[in-house]
Parts: structure tokens; sequence; C-alpha cells
């Protein structure tokens, strides 16, 4: 399927997500849907280093705060539109993923992790001893009541992240069809065959960094409107580092279809845990589910699905080859 | 143009205290075959790393195509002419047999900008060169469906993807049948005789004397010998460091 036409559709079934949600007419649809949309993009965008190329950052938090704190600092310097703020969130973020790649991505394996998860640190000590973003005490951030066009803010706030969501998913599934995929699939299973290939590595993980931080940032970018309260624990909460690492590997890794199920999946069951059991609760949710799929799938739902169909596939053509002899 | 291809000029590599490379010397013309032996430890895979970029020489020089590439990368030298194969097989594994020859036509080979834009030119070129080692019909397979011997020919193949002047072939028939070695023997000189300049580095004597118009000893980081197969095997020095007299 080419490019635009997956765009046209990815577009029509976001416009159809909307829909349905105004249909249904309950505010916390929104506040819900903006949680697993706002993971979907979280999840596409760790899926693009660590998936793809098989980095694994932990540091996904430090990016989405990024994002959250870029908003911040312009809230309180010169107010602008969510649309603008996600693409500064997005600059700022993307070149924290370049910087972050610079440093880290000579690192392999374990190191560029731990690396990874020491930059989240570094900045959440930045942002607890800077004042004006709020500091440890943390920031308010009063939304609109509503918006031109649209009405409510929260809608409006869904409907960015429902758009973000698309392009995230959209990137993703281009990145995979293109030059830059097949390197990236490359440095994945081998990265000295890759070299040898003629892949410039570092080049293509410097990108690989940059746009995952990009879409981090900007997933964090409507945060503070969204929780109306900003604070260092929230924002570089274990919460986004867990969830990112976990939707992709519980719904497989090696395509845009993984994150995309894992967070629907992962998302979904928290919200539905915080609301009927207990909020503490849903993390253990992600952590029961990544343990079970990591012993019995390990290629995630997406790999688990394609070994049964290629097991069905074999099964009949022993069988077809079976009745020919007979 | 040099009738030179490759120009190693006192290379040395150490590791610490050892010195795995002592001075090296090496000249390949364009169009040659040569064999590069030598016992285990001897500097045989360090001054193909040497070369390809794997490792960075500490001393002397490597040139190709009368240009010094010691400042050129790994992927550099791979654009600019030189493929290898692994000791061991390192295919993609995630991609299939013909992707995997896909991914060194997209980077090794300028002018190839996007799958999309020549998937039909670049899918004739990979069934071209998996007909020419005989994996035309496993196209479509993983490499963990492959026998050993379909891996080192997909080696092969993905080095010969990247459209090079200079293969250089390390060990690629190790663990390999008689039959099998005869297989890769007669692919490697069909390739040679497509124009591709090509350095085997092996331990199997046979297949060496063979596929060789040159030969190469190396002992403890020094050359002993070079010359044809049949001076080399008359070396006094090479037969005390192979039968140990």
């Amino acid at each position: 399927m080419r490019s635009w036409v997956f765009l046209l559709i990815s577009v029509a079934c976001a416009g159809c997500v909307f829909a349905g949600a105004l249909l249904i007419g309950n505010d916390y649809v929104f506040f819900a849907g903006y949680v697993v949309l706002q993971f979907i993009v979280l999840a596409q965008a760790w899926n693009i280093l660590g998936g793809y190329t098989g980095y694994v950052n932990f540091g996904s938090a430090g990016f989405f705060a990024l994002g959250a704190y870029t908003t911040v600092f312009f809230h309180k310097t010169l107010p602008l539109p969510v649309p603008v703020l996600m693409l500064i969130a997005g600059t700022v973020a993307g070149l924290g993923g370049l910087g972050m790649g610079y440093l880290a991505l000579r690192l392999r394996g374990a190191f560029f992790s731990i690396a990874t998860l020491a930059l989240a640190v570094v900045l959440e000590t930045l942002v607890v001893n800077w004042n004006y973003l709020g500091g440890a005490r943390g920031a308010y951030v009063i939304r609109p009541e509503s918006v031109w066009l649209i009405g409510s803010y929260v809608h409006y706030l869904f409907l960015m992240m429902l758009a973000l969501a698309v392009v995230a998913i959209a990137t993703a599934r281009g990145i995979e069809r293109s030059r830059l995929g097949y390197g990236f699939a490359a440095i994945r299973d081998d990265e000295l065959a890759a070299e040898a290939s003629g892949v410039p590595t570092l080049r293509l993980k410097l990108i690989a960094a940059t746009l995952s931080g990009v879409f981090m940032g900007m997933a964090g970018a409507p945060f503070p409107y969204y929780i109306g309260y900003v604070q260092p624990a929230a924002a570089f909460g274990l919460e986004y580092a867990v969830n990112a690492i976990a939707m992709p590997m519980i719904g497989g890794t090696t395509s845009w279809v993984g994150p995309l199920i894992g967070a629907i999946l992962v998302a979904g069951l928290q919200q539905w845990a915080s609301v009927s059991i207990s909020s503490e609760l849903s993390l253990l949710v992600v952590g029961l589910l990544l343990v079970g799929f990591v012993i019995i799938a390990p290629g995630g739902i997406t790999g688990l699905v394609r070994s049964c169909v290629a097991a069905f596939t074999a099964a009949a053509a022993i069988r077809r080859k079976a009745a020919a002899v007979q | 143009m040099s009738a030179q291809l490759l120009e190693v000029t006192d290379l040395g590599k150490r590791f610490g205290g050892f010195v795995a490379l002592d001075g090296i010397d090496l000249v390949v013309a364009r169009g040659e075959r040569v064999g590069l032996i030598g016992p285990n430890g001897s500097g045989k895979s360090t001054l193909v790393n040497c070369i390809c970029g794997t490792l960075k020489n500490d001393s002397g020089s490597v040139r190709f195509n009368g240009e010094s590439i010691d400042r050129f990368k790994t992927h550099e030298r791979t654009r600019r002419g030189i493929a290898r194969s692994f000791q061991l097989p390192r295919p993609f594994a995630s991609l299939t047999v013909a992707e995997n020859l896909l991914v060194p036509m997209l980077y090794a080979i300028d002018g190839h900008s996007r799958p999309g834009t020549e998937g039909a030119e670049l899918a004739a070129r990979a069934a071209e060169l998996l007909q020419l080692v005989g994996l035309a019909d496993k196209a479509r397979l993983k490499p963990r469906d492959l026998t050993q011997v379909d891996m080192r020919k997909l080696e092969l193949a993905r080095a010969m993807a990247a459209a090079p002047q200079l293969l250089i072939a390390d060990e690629a028939m190790a663990g390999l049948s008689q039959a099998e070695v005869a297989e890769i023997v007669a692919l490697l000189i069909r390739l040679n005789e497509g124009g591709v300049t090509i350095i085997m580095i092996e331990h199997i004597m046979r297949a060496v004397m063979q596929f060789s118009q040159r030969l190469v000893v190396l002992v403890s980081g020094n050359k002993i010998a070079d010359g044809t197969p049949a001076e080399v095997v008359r070396n006094a020095e090479v037969e005390r460091a192979y039968l140990g007299q």
C-alpha cells in the first residue's frame, strides 16, 4: 500500500475515533483516550530507536519531560498554541536525542541503556533545581475552558494527540519500507556486518535517536495542559519509561503494528484497572504482562501471530503433500 | 588507472604488548587471485580488518586505487570498492536472503536511494546474484533456514552485492565438506572471471592451491613468503612455519 493511501486511511480511522468519542458524549472517554493516544506516540517513538535499531532507551521519560517542560517554559514566557508548542517541544527533544546519540551511541547493549537512564536523571536534576520551571514544587498550567471551532479544550487536546498518533504511525511505517528501514534492520541484526555492507551506522543511529526524541517530546508538549499541574515526579515518572518499553515489547518490535497493539492493549488495561480496581495496580498490570510475554512470546503479539501463521502454513503444506502421495 | 588495486605499506598493529602485524607490505594487482595463509594467530584476520577499516592500523598505510584510505571508516571503504565476507557468517537474521543483498545495494552503491523508486532494478540485480551463487530458489527464506554451505554463499553474495572491486573472503570454506569446498572455490573463480580481484584467507590447502595465482604467507605478524603457489611450497621458511622443522 502506498504511503499516501495509508495516510488517508489512517486519517479516516482517526476521524471515526473522534466522531465515536463525540457520540459517546462522556468527557472521561476523552481523558482516557488521550492517555492511550499519548502512549501510542511514545511506543512508536521508542520503537524507532529501540525496536528498529535495537538500542534500548531507558530514558524515554526524560524526552517526554523535555516536551512537557518546554510547554511550561513557553506558558510562562510567551503563551503559544498547542500545535506550535508541540513543534517547538519536538525540536528541543529531537536536539536532546541527537545530543544523547553523540554521547551514548558509541556504547552498545546495557552500557547504552544505562547511559540513557543517566541522561533522564540528569535532566530531572536540572528541572528540580530550575525555579523558573517550578523546581521541585512543580508548576501550575491553567488550561483555557474552550477553543475556537472545537469547543472543549479537552476535546482539542485529544484531537491534537490523535493527529500526532497518526503522524507517528505513518512515519514509523514509512521508515520500515524505506532505505532507512533496511539500514536500521541491518544495525539491529549485526552492526559490524552492516558497516561492512556500506551502512553508515553512527549516522543512522543518530537519525533514529533524533526522530525518537522528536516524537517523545511532541507527546509531552500538551501534557501540562492535560494534567494542569506538572511536577518532576510526574513528568519524569517511571510510568513513562516502563510503558514506552513494555508496549512495543508486548506488541512486537519489528513493525509499527506491534507498538500500536501494545499501547492500545496495555494503556487500555491500565485505564480500566485505574478506574475499576486501583490506580496503583495499573503499573503492576504492565509488569505482569511484560514478564508473561518475555517468557511465552519474546516476539510480542505480532511475533506470536506470525509464528502461528507459519506453523499453520507448514502443516497445511505437509497435509497437501501427504494427500498427493496417497 | 593504476595497475595496482591495493597497496599495503609497512602496516603495523599492536594489541597492548602483542605485535599482531609487524610492518607488512602487500601489493595486489587488479584482477588477481591472492591466497593469504598462515597458522592461527599469524595476523591474517588482523590484516583483513585493517584493510577493511574494522581495525585502525598503528603505523603504515593502505592505498586503494592509488588513494590513501587510512582515514576512511569501514562503510566508506566498502563504498570505494572493498567488500568482505566474515569467517563466521553474520547474516541479517530478520531479513530474507534477498533483502540481505538489498542492504549493500542500497548503501554501498551510489545512485540507489529508495527501494520504491528502483525496486525492480534492485530485485533483478539481487536475483541475478542469487542465481550466480545458487540461492535463487531460497530468496524468500530467512537465513536461519539455510544450510551451512548456503550461509557461506549468502555471505559471498552479500559482499558481491556491494559491487566490489576487491573481495576479501575470510575462511569462506571453514566447516564445509569436500564437495562443498569445491563448489565455493568454483564460485570464487567465477566471480574473479567476472572482474573482481579476490584475496582468499583459508586453511584448506587444497582449496588455496587450486584457487590462488599468488600466495602470501604470514607468520607471527610478519610476511615470510610471497610468490606463486609452486614457489611458496618449496620455501624453506614456510616449511619450517608449517611443519615446525
